[in-house]
């Protein structure tokens, strides 16, 4: 039997006039974790930040109710409209939190012993030197590698995943009922997101905390929780445990959800004939500065090569040495005939026009100034592709409608499009150049997995029907399985495995090969403890 | 707040161009019988100590001040916005050389160094403008710049370039729209400091030379009546007073309006 | 050698030598700009000095002494060189050695200085910091408004106000004048009130908006969020992350602010007839006295170098990501 922690009830969020969040109700007991999914705009953060009385957003309206379950005999604590001093005391000393940004969630200026011991003094009335003893047993108890020398050290001699076990630290340091866990794994590297997850789990068992994790990943969610609350819209459209959930999904918006997730057992992309031309080739390439060594690969025609790797892998400065924007110090690389390093002139312009590319950050990537038309329209000016003004515009309007835009948004600025919207003009943009090879980096990796569904089938359609070459960069594996022919795995700017998806997915030679798709979290959810 | 400033300083501008029509006496009618007069129905501002009308004096200032004003920040926009945009754009050599000659600048504080330039070449209009132009050159040249920097590596500058577009239009069409905003801000602040540095000058008789009225210098006479005509120094200083806060209630509107981001103190450090 | 090892070791050093031989080129050209501003007068300078005393022979001697009549680069190193020894030449008017006149309105400025930005701290710090805390309330409203008018103010004009209330019609204060420090406090006292406030206020006004903006900027850094989600009492939180943080760029923007002083005091100066190195280069511009311009001119903006190298060490020992890369 499990002693409710938290009971939330028809909770309500109103800023401004816009309901944020309608009425959404949720339970979490003891040694559970629930897991609550949405995609951006469901208001998944603001649900549990209102929940737990943590909301500081001006001008918000919290209604509803939000019990933290009493311990003992004492009554539950009723947070929604809690004065200032009971929250106080409730946070960090009866829930813990832990945040997405590792980076900048620590203070810069403070040791870690400090950060650490100041909500042991403040809840647990606690000397320095006693909590000092506590910092440390809880540094060695989420697994950071040398404790004692790390208290007195600073956030940013530590790596995004040592931080973010501080975080877990400091967060669990006067043994909380609850841990509210916020995307803590988004800005994680596969591999170290695995390792958190497990961090969660066995402190969860050893100390029998309440967990409520939110993320936007149903795979992660698969792999921590017990329950799941799927957000809609500020609605929860879908309340149960965890293999039902994904076994048995009632609500259209689970499924879909469900759906839309590539998998790495799942299928390729549409084959390619052995004997196709190959169109580019890169041989040797290396880049001191970039720590770039040695990366050979090649791409046939109207197929998908794939470059993964996580962060420092050097995938992205492969691609900037394709589009001139960095000069590599070794080298070759050849499109069709013509060599593509070190091209000067007339010559430089024209290969431009060969290779596109489409970046990560649908927010950064068109100015902000600039109509879509015109951004779009913009190759066709450089190079002189369009007859005149007229023909530019009939051009752009086939390239929107091409990317399953309407043609007349072309005369709108980018903060009135959405995130997937935006990356659709990207790739219109990329498309004007009628580009033998397209780069992706990131494309879609910023996208929710319902709009990164449609992009990528947008993409596979614009394959099978223009010819189009991709290379493709990405760090998730089931995205690459879904997209590419050819994978090439790169660590600290080595090539480490390079061979046709089919085979690579199927069974992996290298060591840290394996260790990259054993870290992904699989289809199916674990089964609860 | 933005509106009430524009307001004001249409206001302002508009004095400034009729300011002649305006006055009700001449700027020299000398009248010593009627001097040290209160604030009355025919002298509205009071007479100084030669009879002269203070209206009128205040009202014809505004325009030597406005087009002096006007004139150096002009000056220094163009020489400054051009040499940060160029060396934000080009880097290297360029970049280094032009932003040494810009901290050596910076050096100095900035009524020392109109005053040095005022002390090389005789006092008067023309070398108040200059004076105050090249004084404010190096803090355009440093927005521009810093503007300049951060958006040559947006993505989507990033991104243009890699699709062969030329550096002349990545420069018209991205750099110029997107550092508008920051540099506009700047104009308008700077008016505001202009027209304060020239009171000073004028105030230390080396700005706008007499008998041309300019309100520094008739705050400057009338330190010797403060305790028996307090209206020669209230009224010529809050002419200034009035017109510095409009340009500034107005920049820092437009500022809100137009970049956010100015106002962290990184901005500060690299804007002195 | 091993002194060039040590510091190349030494992340700090590195970056305070870096910072130290940026200030030296910078000084450099500085020397140059303020050699250049005897020989950019059209005219002949030595003619314009001696105005209405001309005579062929004082002329002749004013040339030689001031060695006018070597060629230009020679001139310039031996400026450059007598200057790092301390001889920046005799004024044009009186024969003083400069040198020895500005050490004699030195402790003046400085002690108008050293009083306006401690008003100016002691106004900006809490007003900024209560603004910033509070933003988008009547607290904040009203400290931007005052801030606002305060840097709207010519300085100059609020310095005869001042006088006019408080010296001439009430009579509390000395209209004009200084008394030194060390040998008169209370007369000291009661000199530098109102140019230090003065000073002071209009200061006061410029550092308010920045250590607003320093304030705004670190409450909505993520670790604040942190910091209230452990509970910390609102004060912990305000002291030990928000001001705490703050304070890195406010001490950059009191160091400019402080150089920025040294160079504006002029006007104040002249206003309360304050005898310091300001009303100095106001008189010497007056008589066209090239070396006491020039060497005044040299001082201030040493004065201003050596001030924001001081700041870059302090920040250097403050943040432990430059003192610990």
């Amino acid at each position: 039997m499990s002693t409710t922690v938290l009971s939330v009830r028809d909770l309500r969020v109103r800023i401004r006039r816009r309901d944020i969040v309608r009425g959404v109700s949720l339970d979490v007991a003891r040694e559970q974790t629930l897991g609550v999914v949405g995609e951006s705009g469901s208001g998944k953060s603001m649900t549990v930040l209102a929940a737990t009385g943590l909301l500081d957003a001006p001008g918000a309206v919290v209604g509803g109710s939000s019990a933290l379950g009493g311990v003992g005999d004492s009554p539950p604590t009723q947070l929604v409209g809690a004065s200032a001093r009971t929250l106080r005391r409730v946070h960090g000393g009866r829930i813990g939190f832990v945040f997405q940004d590792p980076g900048t969630s620590l203070n810069p200026l403070l040791t870690l012993e400090r950060q650490i011991t100041e909500s042991l003094q403040a809840h647990r009335n606690m000397t320095r030197r006693q909590a000092r003893v506590r910092a440390l047993e809880l540094l060695e108890a989420v697994r950071l590698p040398e404790p004692e020398s790390r208290l007195a050290g600073y956030p940013h001699q530590l790596s995004g995943g040592q931080r973010q076990r501080v975080m877990i630290a400091i967060a669990l340091a006067c043994d909380p009922e609850l841990l509210i866990a916020d995307e803590p794994t988004t800005s994680l590297d596969v591999t170290t997101q695995a390792q958190i997850i497990a961090l969660v789990r066995d402190l969860q068992r050893d100390f029998g905390t309440a967990v409520v994790w939110i993320s936007h990943d149903l795979g992660v969610i698969g792999q921590v929780a017990d329950a799941v609350t799927v957000l809609h819209d500020g609605e929860a459209v879908e309340q149960a445990p965890i293999s039902e959930v994904f076994e048995k999904p009632r609500h259209p918006y689970t499924r879909q959800l469900l759906e839309a997730r590539p998998q790495i057992g799942g299928d390729g992309p549409p084959a390619v004939a052995d004997d196709a031309p190959v169109l580019l080739r890169v041989a040797g390439l290396t880049s001191a500065e970039r720590r770039v060594e040695d990366v050979s690969f090649q791409i046939r025609r109207a197929s998908t090569l794939a470059l993964v790797g996580e962060s420092g892998s050097g995938k992205s400065s492969v691609a900037e040495t394709l589009t001139g924007l960095l000069e590599p110090d070794a080298g070759t690389a050849t499109l069709g005939d013509a060599d593509v390093f070190g091209v000067r002139g007339a010559g430089e312009k024209a290969l431009r026009r060969r290779i596109s590319l489409v970046l990560q950050d649908p927010f950064t990537s068109l100015d902000p100034r600039m109509r879509i038309g015109t951004a779009v329209g913009e190759p066709l000016v450089v190079h002189r592709l369009a007859a005149g003004r007229r023909g530019r515009r009939e051009r752009v309007a086939g390239l929107l409608e091409m990317v399953g835009l309407p043609a007349d948004l072309a005369s709108a600025y980018p903060h009135e499009l959405s995130g997937g919207q935006r990356q659709r003009v990207s790739i219109a943009r990329a498309l004007a150049v009628e580009p033998d090879l397209m780069i992706l980096d990131e494309s879609t990796a910023s996208l929710d997995v319902s709009v990164q569904e449609r992009v990528l089938d947008l993409l596979l359609g614009l394959q099978r029907d223009l010819g189009l070459t991709y290379l493709f960069i990405a760090h998730d594996l089931a995205v690459v399985r879904r997209m590419s022919h050819d994978v090439v795995v790169m660590r600290d700017g080595e090539v480490v495995e390079y061979r046709p998806a089919g085979e690579l997915f199927a069974a992996p030679e290298q060591e840290y090969t394996r260790a990259l798709l054993a870290a992904v979290p699989p289809e199916l959810p674990r089964c609860p403890t | 707040m933005t509106k009430v400033s524009a307001a004001l300083l249409a206001v302002i501008g508009i004095v400034a161009i009729t300011a002649d029509w305006l006055a009700p006496y001449g700027v020299n009618d000398i009248d010593v019988a009627g001097a040290l007069q209160p604030p009355s129905g025919s002298h509205l501002l009071g007479t100084d100590e030669l009879g002269r009308d203070i209206a009128t004096r205040v009202l014809v200032a505004t325009q030597a001040s406005l087009q002096i004003a006007v004139a150096a920040v002009a000056f220094a926009f163009v020489v400054g916005v051009t040499a940060g945009v160029v060396a934000g754009y080009l880097g290297g050599w360029t970049d280094a050389v032009l932003m040494r000659v810009v901290d050596v600048m910076f050096a100095f504080p900035v009524l020392l160094l109109a005053l040095a330039i005022v002390a090389v070449l005789a006092p008067g209009t023309t070398t108040t403008i200059l004076a105050i132009g090249i004084v404010y050159t190096p803090i355009f040249a440093r927005v521009a710049r810093a503007s300049t920097l951060s958006v040559r590596v947006e993505p989507y500058v990033q991104v243009s370039r890699t699709l062969g577009t030329g550096r002349i239009h990545i420069l018209g069409r991205h750099i110029l729209p997107n550092i508008a905003g920051p540099v506009i801000v700047q104009t308008s602040l700077s008016l505001a400091f202009a027209i304060l540095s020239e009171a000073a000058l004028s105030f230390l008789g080396l700005g706008i030379q007499p008998p041309e009225p300019s309100w520094g210098r008739m705050l400057f006479d009338a330190q010797g009546f403060m305790h028996r005509a307090w209206w020669m120094s209230v009224f010529p200083g809050a002419a200034i007073f009035v017109t510095v806060l409009a340009f500034n209630l107005f920049g820092d509107g437009l500022r809100d309006v137009l970049d956010p981001k100015q106002r962290t103190v990184t901005a500060a450090r690299k804007n002195q | 050698m091993t002194l060039v090892k040590t510091v190349l070791g030494h992340p700090v050093l590195r970056f305070l030598a870096r910072r130290v031989l940026y200030s030296l080129v910078v000084l450099f050209g500085v020397l140059v700009l303020v050699f250049a501003l005897v020989h950019l007068v059209p005219g002949d300078p030595v003619r314009i000095a001696l105005g209405t005393r001309y005579t062929p022979e004082a002329y002749d001697a004013l040339r030689s002494e001031s060695g006018l009549d070597r060629p230009l680069v020679a001139q310039f190193f031996s400026y450059a060189g007598s200057a790092a020894t301390g001889d920046l030449g005799v004024s044009f008017r009186n024969g003083d050695p400069v040198t020895l006149t500005l050490a004699d309105r030195l402790p003046a400025t400085l002690s108008l200085a050293a009083v306006g930005i401690l008003i100016a701290l002691v106004i900006s710090l809490p007003a900024g910091i209560w603004a910033g805390l509070r933003r988008g309330r009547l607290a904040d409203a009203i400290v931007r408004v005052c801030s606002q008018f305060g840097v709207s103010v010519p300085d100059f004009w609020m310095g005869i106000l001042l006088i006019g209330l408080f010296a001439s019609t009430l009579g509390w204060l000395p209209t004009s004048g200084y008394a030194p420090l060390a040998a008169n406090p209370g007369g000291w006292l009661r000199h530098v009130i109102l140019p230090g406030v003065t000073v002071g206020v209009v200061a006061a006004a410029i550092m308010t908006r920045y250590v607003r903006a320093a304030v705004l900027d670190v409450a909505s850094m993520a670790y604040v969020r942190t910091a209230k989600s452990k509970g910390l009492p609102p004060r912990v939180v305000t002291l030990r992350h928000i001001v705490r943080n703050a304070l890195v760029p406010v001490l950059t923007i009191t160091g400019i602010q402080l150089a920025t002083i040294l160079g504006g005091v002029i006007v104040v100066e002249v206003v309360f007839a304050w005898p310091g190195l300001g009303r100095l280069v106001y008189q010497a511009v007056a008589t066209r006295d090239y070396p006491v311009i020039q060497g005044a001119v040299l001082l201030i903006a040493t004065m201003f170098l050596l001030i924001n190298l001081a700041v870059d060490m302090l920040y250097a020992m403050v943040d432990p990501r430059i003192r610990l890369s």
